[in-house]
């Protein structure tokens, strides 16, 4: 479950911890987009609540069955339930916060 | 199965083909899809796309040795795996085996959001990644098209499927992608534009509410191939087609024969029967006894010891049975000791296609040397007069180059010419009996008559059969000032013969009565005259023996005389005789 990159994890280990998972195929530059993107939302809305982890498929091909991974990048939120998944490189930084339920539609 | 056809075969190239073990389709195709290519198959709902692709991998994984992927995206494996079961397909059992995986790509639009690029690199690894792991030689996509659904950004999706087809031909996989048949186009999202080996449609028509499935392979780049829309069948084993091309006319025939049946019929066809494999038209109008011939027929030929397969499309097996119990023909035995076989159905639950792809199946595996079709004018509710005799010359075809003995019977109309096929197949048929009844003097009677028979001599006569209850019984016609005599005509006129014919023994009876009393008045005489001379006889033998004992009498008095005198001339006392002497 490691990722390329470092993973940022929350100090405080609440409830409400939000687990998010990136699932990315080497270090393109949507991937690398998406993951700058995803830290800058992280930091402004999730600060020391979340967990991200980061799942290179071309290590770990097998992951891409578990969490029915089609299209990359695409970033799963699995806690809180319910499941949800924003694939694209989060550059519509609205639609990422109504992906991720941060902000009603 | 492959090696036979590829010598006749017109379609065989030398591109690579991976066979699908579809029965008729890799002879249309020439030996099977594409190898390492992505063939496309198109169809609308229902048209059979899916099994298809599962055929296609479990024949890979089981008869060539090709691990197969399965990627469904609308069915789960459970569900694919029960669906096919009825099909006689155990994907478990292969499952288990590693030649054979099934995953299932599931995209709830609802819990997606798109934001920004991407692309389905996740979907090749994971293609990949499935690929290695058995070492598949076989991909299908089930449907593909559903990414369409899932996501919006259309243009991605055609960028990425299209690397898709690229990937999986680099990969060396021969890949069956199932899509929907589009509106106007071949599939919905045109994914034919991207696969340019092969593409297979498949359609479900339906018309006059009798469906039916067709195949027509509309490209197959570097392979000539059958063109034309070929029928095609899923039952409970799978997926068959059938290809229209003919067998030829180049059957095997032979010499042997065989009976119909009724003795005094083969005796009209040159007193030997049919030839085994010829193919025997019974036509005649409703009551006329088609049925209890075709009865005669394959009692006869499981008599002999032959497997008979009797195509119902009317009665039911267990009606046919009894009613042919009733002319004294018991065809359960030959049911029960597994010479006969029923095949009933009603030509309209089927389409013409299907009828002939079943019926061809069940010959193929019962094997038969007779079969009965009974009768074929009911295919006339399945189709137009052509197809059904595209039909049915394909089926006679296939019975004659397995020297299979036909009889079919047909049902001639009240108003039609009896002369006259209503399928107009009279042309195909070797042997034509007519059967038809004669109505006179307020009855209906049945009437024969060989209308052709090809390679035989035959009778030129009419005949009248009866339906007796031991069977069916030719009687001669009598042919009078008025026409043929039938029925009851016939049995008056067969009454007048017979009292003549007792007249005329009661005559010559009377005759000898008469000569025998002469005869004996004669003796009489004789033996009156008889008796009268032995009574003369008698008289005369009386009198000679009086006559004669008195010549006896004269004779000894005479000599007693002659002794008399002597002695007396020597003795002194014969006074008398001196007398007498003296005198």
């Amino acid at each position: 479950m490691t990722g390329v990159w470092q993973s940022n994890f929350s100090t405080d280990m609440t409830d409400d911890v939000w687990e998010l998972r990136l699932y990315v195929a080497g270090q393109t530059p949507k991937s690398l987009t998406a993951f700058a993107n995803l830290q800058r939302f992280c930091d402004e809305y999730l600060a020391g609540k979340y967990r991200l982890e980061v799942i290179d498929l071309l290590e770990h091909p097998h992951l891409a069955q578990r969490d029915q991974i089609v299209a990359i990048p695409t970033l799963v939120r699995k806690l809180p339930e319910p499941m949800r998944k924003i694939i694209g490189d989060l550059s519509n930084k609205e639609r990422v916060l109504i992906g991720l339920e941060l902000r009603s539609r | 199965m492959v090696s036979q056809w590829e010598r006749t075969n017109p379609f065989v190239s030398v591109l690579p083909k991976a066979p699908t073990g579809i029965s008729g389709l890799d002879k249309i195709t020439g030996g099977g899809l594409p190898k390492g290519r992505p063939t496309i198959v198109c169809g609308g709902a229902g048209s059979g796309k899916t099994l298809l692709g599962v055929e296609f991998l479990v024949h890979g994984a089981a008869e060539y040795d090709e691990p197969g992927l399965f990627l469904a995206f609308e069915e789960t494996p459970g569900e694919l795996t029960m669906n096919v079961a009825s099909l006689g397909f155990d994907l478990e059992r292969l499952i288990a085996d590693k030649k054979l995986l099934i995953d299932h790509i599931y995209i709830d639009r609802s819990e997606i959001e798109e934001t920004g690029e991407y692309d389905l690199e996740g979907l090749f690894i994971r293609l990949g990644y499935l690929i290695d792991s058995i070492g598949a030689k076989r991909v299908v996509l089930d449907t593909v098209e559903a990414l369409f659904g899932a996501l919006s950004d259309t243009y991605i999706l055609r960028s990425e499927l299209r690397r898709l087809f690229n990937w999986l031909k680099q990969k060396g996989v021969t890949a069956v992608i199932t899509a929907e048949r589009g509106d106007g186009t071949l599939t919905r999202h045109g994914l034919e534009e991207y696969v340019s080996d092969c593409v297979i449609l498949l359609d479900h028509r339906v018309t006059e509410q009798v469906s039916t499935r067709r195949l027509r392979i509309v490209k197959y780049r570097g392979t000539a191939h059958g063109t034309n829309e070929y029928p095609f069948l899923i039952d409970r084993d799978g997926f068959s087609v059938l290809p229209i091309t003919s067998v030829g006319l180049d059957h095997q025939v032979t010499e042997e024969r065989v009976s119909i049946g009724v003795p005094q019929l083969d005796d009209l066809m040159g007193g030997r029967g049919l030839y085994r494999g010829s193919t025997v038209l019974v036509s005649g109008t409703a009551g006329s006894g088609k049925s209890s011939l075709a009865a005669h027929f394959v009692h006869a030929a499981c008599q002999r010891g032959e497997r008979s397969l009797y195509l119902a499309s009317e009665e039911s097996r267990h009606q046919i049975i009894r009613n042919m119990r009733s002319i004294g023909i018991d065809l359960q035995p030959w049911v029960e000791a597994g010479l006969l076989h029923f095949h009933n159905a009603r030509p309209t639950a089927s389409s013409l296609e299907l009828y002939l792809t079943i019926t061809n199946r069940i010959i193929n595996e019962f094997q038969p040397q007779a079969v009965v079709i009974d009768p074929i004018t009911n295919f006339n509710l399945m189709g137009n007069p052509n197809e059904v005799k595209a039909m049915l010359m394909r089926l006679i075809d296939n019975l004659k180059s397995c020297q299979i003995t036909t009889m079919m019977t047909s049902l001639t109309g009240g108003g039609d010419a009896l002369e006259q096929t209503e399928v107009g197949i009279s042309s195909l048929i070797d042997t034509w009996i007519l059967l038809r009844d004669m109505e006179a003097n307020g009855e209906r009677n049945r009437l024969m008559y060989l209308l052709k028979s090809r390679g035989m001599p035959h009778s030129n006569q009419l005949r009248e059969f009866l339906l007796t209850s031991n069977g069916i019984r030719l009687v001669d016609v009598y042919v009078g000032a008025g026409g043929v005599l039938t029925g009851s005509a016939r049995a008056a006129q067969e009454a007048q013969e017979r009292a003549a014919a007792l007249a005329q023994a009661q005559e010559v009876e009377r005759l000898r009565l008469n000569l025998e009393r002469k005869r004996r008045a004669l003796e009489a005489q004789i033996a009156a005259l008889r008796a009268n001379f032995d009574a003369e006889a008698e008289e005369l033998y009386r009198i000679i023996d009086q006559q004669a004992a008195r010549e006896q009498q004269i004779m000894t008095d005479r000599a007693d005389m002659a002794r008399h005198r002597t002695v007396y001339s020597t003795e002194p006392d014969g006074g008398e005789s001196g007398r007498r002497n003296g005198i």
